[in-house]
């Protein structure tokens, strides 16, 4: 780098010489140099002339500020601004910024919608976003039709793949955070039963909780931030990136390619999960049970009398449910998501919110159903 | 051993450079010199390592062997902070545009404005309204890299990577994507940087008619000898190179007329 002595601040002045404005441009133009002071309003008319014989060096900073200029004023009519006067290399940078004319009609909207105007958008917005997830489930279960008549075109791998992904690779946390929340259960149930003496209850109580709500709850809600969130940023990159209008084009489905795999594997392996989740958590349950005096084999045969099989399949049961939540959320926020990676962001968040509302939702509903049906 | 010094004078020098991923080697054994204000272009078949090149020389990948100098001081194995000198005097733009996307195409130009000078908002944005122009863009400042064509994005890269009116642009395929008239207005605008900030340019491309206007030196990098072809200037080469490979992508695949002098 070339050592420069003192730089002189930039400074522009105007001039008239009879008709005609002639700008003059002296100092230093450097973006870490001194900053441009304007002492006078500019003319409201383009230059005639450019005087720069004290002109200094200059970096890009110089024709920002005549373009910038130049489009300040109120441009003649089938005229060009003159460049007359200015060097040669900064002329040619100004014929190439000039050439092709600014865009107009481009620059934003202004957004002075009254409340009510707000108001009544939000509600079409709600109203839009109610009927696409109808119109996805729709499409799901027609994918689904098209799959048992064996004329769903996808890709076994990518069947398998997403098994793997939210099975055998979801176990460890499943197990963690089952066997946590049996543990959890016991100890709660364990402080109370014993004031009544009857601390053995803890079993009923774990092996009921998990069977019925907490081992299908939790494992949605893993699978939910795990699995959903997977296949919304999966698809939602695919098509940020043009690549579900590819598949389109080749006359395929982008539904039976992309979600009903997806959709297949979490159905298959939901109920699976979940009846490991339930074993984990009485585990976790039994546990606690043998620190405070109940011996496993006890407290095995205890579970083992309270919790039915009608109890023990209701919690499979639900997992069908959630599966579908989990996997038409997920895959749906992918499809709907923008074009940028900012939007696959937004994907990701929203299939997650989706899919944990829908779980609690449906968990409600079906408690009021069971309680009326007395199950 | 002897290592041959590289002369100070050039702006850039790859000596002996091998470019590998892992295993497999892209090329090996590149030699040659880039000249302060040279408009430099690197050509080759498609996959052949153009890309890859461009990434070593902005030090985004590790020569596998050998070495790259800037103005004579070793870039390979300069320490971060030193490095991050270095890398400050680049402008970059990626085959694919890479812009933010999440940013307007103002706002991507203006980030490394306003992270590395300290200008104010308003010649941030005289500025940014300016490199847009130069591109043709006047009037997109408000637009997202996701509602602009291809070509349209390719050429904000392009703005973006002149944003700090670096000492060398790098461009990756500035041309592809882009209509006969964007691309004329390219190689103009090339031209004009030149000879107006004194940058250096180098540029991957494969437009015959952009290496022959713009170009006053090149190399050639080989697929089938997986190293480099021919160095010098492209118009030169195009008949009186000694590698038949270089005539032919030259020449669009016929044999150039005179195949000796
Ligand atoms: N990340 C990568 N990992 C492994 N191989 C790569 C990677 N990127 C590129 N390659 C290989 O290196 C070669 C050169 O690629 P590239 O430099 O992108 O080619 P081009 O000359 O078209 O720009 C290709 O054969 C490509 O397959
Ligand atoms: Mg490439």
């Amino acid at each position: 780098m070339i050592q420069r002595e003192a730089l002189s601040p930039p400074k522009v002045s105007w001039a008239q010489d009879g008709q005609a404005v002639v700008m003059t441009l002296t100092g230093d133009w450097l973006r870490e140099g001194p900053a441009l002071a304007l002492e006078a309003e500019p003319p409201q008319h383009w230059p005639e002339r450019y005087e720069t014989g004290e002109l200094g060096e200059f970096d890009s900073t110089l024709p920002a500020f005549l373009l910038a200029h130049l489009r300040s004023v109120e441009a003649v009519k089938d005229k060009e601004p003159s460049l007359l006067g200015l060097p040669d290399n900064l002329r040619g940078l100004m014929e190439l910024a000039l050439a092709v004319p600014e865009r107009s009609d481009a620059k934003g909207q202004s957004d002075d919608d009254s409340d009510i105007k707000e108001l009544g958008k939000m509600t079409l917005r709600a109203w839009a976003g109610i009927r696409a997830t109808v119109e996805f489930v729709g499409e799901s279960v027609l994918s689904f039709g098209r799959f048992f008549a064996g004329k769903a075109r996808f890709r076994n791998s990518d069947f398998w793949l997403t098994l793997q992904e939210c099975g055998i690779e979801a176990l460890p946390i499943v197990s963690l955070i089952s066997f946590l929340i049996g543990l959890i259960l016991a100890f709660v149930g364990n402080v109370q039963l014993t004031n009544f003496g009857a601390n053995i209850f803890v079993a009923d109580l774990v092996g009921i909780a998990m069977v019925r709500e907490m081992g299908v709850v939790m494992t949605g809600i893993i699978m939910s931030g795990r699995t959903g969130a997977s296949f919304a940023a999966h698809i939602g990159s695919m098509k940020a990136n043009e690549e579900i209008d590819a598949l389109k084009t080749f006359g395929l489905n982008p539904f039976d390619f992309l979600v009903l795999p997806r959709l297949l594997a979490l159905l298959l392996m939901m109920p699976i999960l979940t009846i490991y989740a339930n074993i984990v958590g009485i585990l976790g349950g039994m546990l606690v049970g043998f620190f405070v005096g109940i011996p496993p084999v006890l407290y095995w045969n205890e579970t083992l009398l309270s919790v039915d099989l009608t109890t023990a399949s209701l919690g499979v049961f639900k997992s069908f449910f959630f599966a579908v939540a989990i996997a038409i959320s997920g895959c749906m926020q992918g499809m709907r998501a923008g074009n940028s990676s900012a939007a696959v962001g937004q994907a990701t968040t929203r299939a997650v919110v989706t899919s944990i509302t829908a779980i609690i939702v449906l968990d409600s509903a079906f408690a009021a159903i069971f309680t009326i049906l007395d199950i | 051993m002897s290592a041959p010094m590289p002369e100070p004078k050039a702006k850039i020098s790859i000596r002996d450079l091998t470019m590998a991923y892992g295993s497999y080697v892209v090329m090996s054994d590149l030699n040659f010199d880039i000249q302060s204000r040279d408009i430099f272009v690197i050509m080759g078949g498609s996959g052949c390592g153009k890309s890859t090149l461009l990434r070593h020389l902005i030090g985004l990948r590790e020569p596998a062997k050998g070495t790259v100098f800037y103005d004579g001081e070793n870039f390979t194995t300069a320490e971060p902070d030193e490095r991050e000198k270095f890398i400050r005097r680049f402008g970059v733009m990626y085959q694919s545009g890479a812009l933010w996307s999440s940013l307007t195409l103002a706002e991507n130009i203006a980030l490394p404005l306003e992270e590395f000078t300290s200008m104010t908002p308003k010649a941030v944005r005289e500025l940014v309204s300016y490199k847009l122009a130069l591109v043709g863009l006047s009037g997109y400042e408000d637009y997202y890299p996701s509602q602009v064509s291809g070509g349209m994005n390719k050429r904000a890269g392009i703005a973006r990577a002149m944003a700090l009116d670096p000492d060398i642009l790098f461009l990756d395929e500035p041309g592809a994507g882009l209509d006969p008239l964007s691309s004329r207005r390219l190689d103009d605008l090339i031209l004009r940087l030149r000879d107006s900030l004194g940058s250096t340019v180098v540029i991957v491309t494969h437009e015959l008619a952009s290496i022959f206007a713009i170009a006053n030196n090149s190399v050639f990098l080989d697929t089938e000898t997986r190293t480099l072809g021919a160095v010098g200037n492209p118009s030169e080469l195009k008949d009186h190179s000694d590698n038949p490979n270089v005539r032919r992508f030259l020449n669009r695949g016929k044999e150039s007329a005179v195949t000796s002098p």
